[in-house]
């Protein structure tokens, strides 16, 4: 589609059962896609934040933002895609360790300032936190050695605050 | 303290909102609620099917203004509104459902009618709530009625658990129902409206396309006012009927699909079109990219979702129709409108050539009753002061074109959705909120049997409905694309067994009419209507007459088949 790109839409909403259903059905409904999705509470007592990723072209965005501030317990909606913005995402990747690759893994997560969370006689499970590229570059090294199983949190973020 | 059973506590809010009448049908999970309500001055209405409950109840809210209510029992009771709630959902229709749910230590359990009914209406209605403690009724059932009714209106539904009415807790008056989250935007931005008088000053073919939002708003005075006083002519969607009189020189008629000539050309025409509380549905745009081509849009409606969805617009107001058309009409007085007027009648001249290139017309004959001659007599003996509701299809669209309705809330019909079996209860509802007035349902002999159990609704509460069925023994708006687009294949459109539907009327102690003839509509329609009870009159109209003038699907607005 036509200046279609990544968005990241964050947003604070009542933390009630149900809410999230409603942001899902919303995009499910209305054939808006959801890349990923991620739902926490927030300091503030009754209120979480989610945060998701979609792909959509500029008027399309802008009918996400406006729909989801439809919804009665979405708070607060922000595309911080074209904000000031500090985005994250954490990935544990499992990735076989055979014994003449152990020392070249170790080396790229200290390169990629991951840690090592978990060893086995065959694999190492690692903790890597950062943005998109990131994630994809250690993703690239780690795929010849062979990642068995892998879990990502999809992104988060927060607008950075004026300096 | 006070401490009142949950089921009182609904009886008591219900009471505090002003209301007045409930249409509902009991169960299992309600008998609790209903041996309360009973001890109320509210009025409940019996149904014969919880979805006539829920059309009802729109077409009270419709008729009168202010939100309809309905109370039904869980399970079934509960899945047969949810195509009320959908119809009342796309038409903005302030509907607050009550429904009863198993207790809360059996939900999830599959009990005995149980059924996820938040999850099933979740895209259907405007917010809904599962209630679990009757400490929260109280607040959620005030919430309810506050989300029904402001901002763009839409049904909200209730599910009250069995145990939650039965339980005992105090009961405080709840505070004003103020939520963070929900705030609608009712103040238009000035600087936006002044850029719209300098549109309008500038237009040499200015044209004002009105819709539901409208008649919700209860803008009809204030749009006829802006109209008049900019000399700017006036179309509307089959929502906006009766936001304009239509009988005021300045009206086109209905736009889209099937819209007058005028209206249609007039849209392809214009170079400013004002844009108020519409949303732009695909059967009053046709193809969307050549949708008013040549003109500036300007959007005015309270529903920022509504703005830029389909079509691209220069001038965006959020806002309520009301209060920005007061604003604009303001604003005004400080213009000098003979100048502005002064420069518009070539255009006045063109849409005048248009109305008599091609005018709605049908012929009558001597033998074979047409059914807009049902519908153009049914307007003068009525003398354009009933309110019309509609069933689906062409008696739908006739009731629109030949009906020339004066004020808001004088019809009813479901537009977006689109919903056969609306109109009978819809005219209960109706009859209900207006009891001096003459209400009446312009139905197909389809859609008429797809809630005609509601016609007992009718007889055992006295109400004065009446039915005009415009019968072609088809399908016929489905027959009519079949003609035009599928090679006559008329596929599982007849109806070719019907009831007697004098005989049913009758068994079900109304009364029932039927005209054959041409000479007999008049007469028909005369005792009919002076009849002190619910009649139905069966009109055996042309069997393959079809809805002129015809945009087809997707097509620019400009491409209308004419007869
Ligand atoms: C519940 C429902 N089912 C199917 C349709 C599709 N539909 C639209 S118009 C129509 C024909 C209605 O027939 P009738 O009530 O006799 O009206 P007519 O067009 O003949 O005036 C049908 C089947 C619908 N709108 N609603
Ligand atoms: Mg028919």
């Amino acid at each position: 589609m036509q200046g279609e790109a990544k968005h990241i839409i964050t947003m604070l909403v009542d933390n009630e059962p149900g809410v999230l259903s409603r942001v899902v059905g919303l995009f499910s409904g209305r054939g808006f896609n959801i890349e990923s999705l991620c739902v926490a509470e927030t300091v503030t007592p009754g209120v979480s934040r989610i945060t998701l990723s979609t792909k959509a072209n500029p008027p399309l965005v802008e009918q996400i933002e406006k729909q989801l501030n439809k919804l009665i317990n979405v708070i607060k909606v922000r595309d911080l895609t074209r904000e000031e913005s500090v985005i994250r995402e954490m990935a544990l990747i499992c990735v076989k360790a055979a014994p003449e690759h152990r020392a070249e893994i170790l080396r790229i997560v200290d390169i990629f300032r991951c840690q090592v969370v978990d060893v086995g006689l065959e694999h190492y499970i690692i903790e890597v936190t950062g943005d998109e590229g990131k994630l994809k570059a250690l993703l690239n090294l780690l795929k010849p050695m062979g990642v068995k199983k892998i879990a990502r949190t999809g992104p988060v973020a927060l607008m950075r605050e004026p300096k | 303290m006070q401490t009142m059973t949950g089921a009182q506590i609904l009886m008591a809010v219900l009471q505090e909102e002003g209301v007045d009448t409930i249409f509902g049908f009991p169960g299992g999970a309600v008998i609790d609620l209903y041996d309360e309500l009973v001890k109320t001055p509210i009025r409940h209405v019996l149904v014969r099917h919880e979805q006539g409950a829920v059309h009802a109840a729109d077409g009270y809210a419709r008729a009168s203004g202010r939100p309809g209510v309905c109370l039904v029992t869980s399970g079934p009771g509960a899945t047969n509104t949810v195509t009320g709630i959908a119809t009342a959902f796309m038409d903005s229709i302030p509907v607050v459902v009550i429904t009863g749910q198993v207790p809360t230590h059996l939900i999830g359990n599959d009990a005995f009618q149980e059924v996820d009914i938040v999850g099933i209406t979740r895209p259907c209605t405007k917010h809904n709530y599962l209630v679990k403690s009757a400490d929260d009724l109280a607040r959620v059932v005030r919430e309810a009625f506050h989300i029904a009714r402001s901002g763009r209106p839409g049904p909200v539904l209730v599910d009250i658990p069995k145990d939650v009415a039965q339980a005992q807790v105090a009961y405080t008056r709840p505070a004003e129902v103020n939520l963070r989250s929900y705030q609608p935007t009712y103040k238009p931005n000035k600087r936006q409206l002044r850029k719209i008088v300098g549109l309008v000053r500038e237009a040499q073919r200015p044209l004002i396309f009105a819709g539901g939002g409208v008649v919700l708003s209860k803008a009809a005075g204030e749009l006829t006012a802006f109209a008049r006083r900019t000399r700017m002519p006036v179309t509307t969607s089959l929502m906006g009927l009766g936001a304009f009189p239509g009988t005021d020189p300045l009206w086109l008629g209905m736009l889209g699909m099937h819209g007058t000539f005028r209206a249609n050309m007039s849209i392809d025409a214009c170079d400013l079109l004002v844009a108020i509380g519409v949303r732009f549905d695909d059967r009053v745009t046709g193809k969307v990219e050549s949708f008013a081509q040549r003109a500036q849009i300007v959007h005015i409606d309270i529903d920022p979702t509504s703005i830029r969805k389909n079509v691209p617009v220069a001038i965006p107001v959020v806002g309520d129709c009301r209060a920005t058309l007061e604003q604009l009409n303001r604003m005004l007085d400080d213009e000098d409108l003979g100048a502005i007027n002064g420069t518009r009648d070539a255009w006045h001249d063109q849409i005048a050539e248009w109305k008599s290139r091609v005018a709605l017309a049908y012929s009558q004959g001597q033998d074979i009753i047409k059914p807009q001659y049902v519908v153009d007599k049914l307007y003068e003996l009525t003398e354009g002061r009933a309110i019309v509701t509609t069933e689906v299809g062409q008696n739908q669209m006739w009731a629109a074109q030949y009906y020339h309705f004066s004020h808001p809330g004088q019809f009813i019909s479901s537009g977006g959705l689109g919903t056969m079996g609306f109109g009978l209860p819809a005219a209960i509802g109706a009859q209900v909120a207006c009891p001096d007035r003459i209400v009446v349902d312009v139905a197909g002999d389809g859609s008429i049997q797809m809630n005609i159990q509601e016609l007992a609704t009718a007889v055992q509460c006295c109400l004065p409905v009446k039915v005009v069925i415009l019968n072609n023994g088809y399908l016929g708006m489905v027959r009519q694309w079949q003609e035009l687009f599928y090679d006559k294949r008329y596929a599982c459109t007849a109806m070719d067994h019907q009831p007697d539907f004098v005989k049913l009327a009758e068994a079900y102690g109304a009364v029932g009419l039927r005209a054959t003839r041409p000479e007999e509509v008049v007469p028909v329609l005369r005792e009919g209507l002076a009849a002190p009870g619910p009649v139905i009159m069966d009109f055996v109209v042309a069997r393959e007459e079809s809805v002129y003038p015809m945009v087809p699907a997707g097509a620019n607005l400009t491409e209308m088949l004419l007869v």
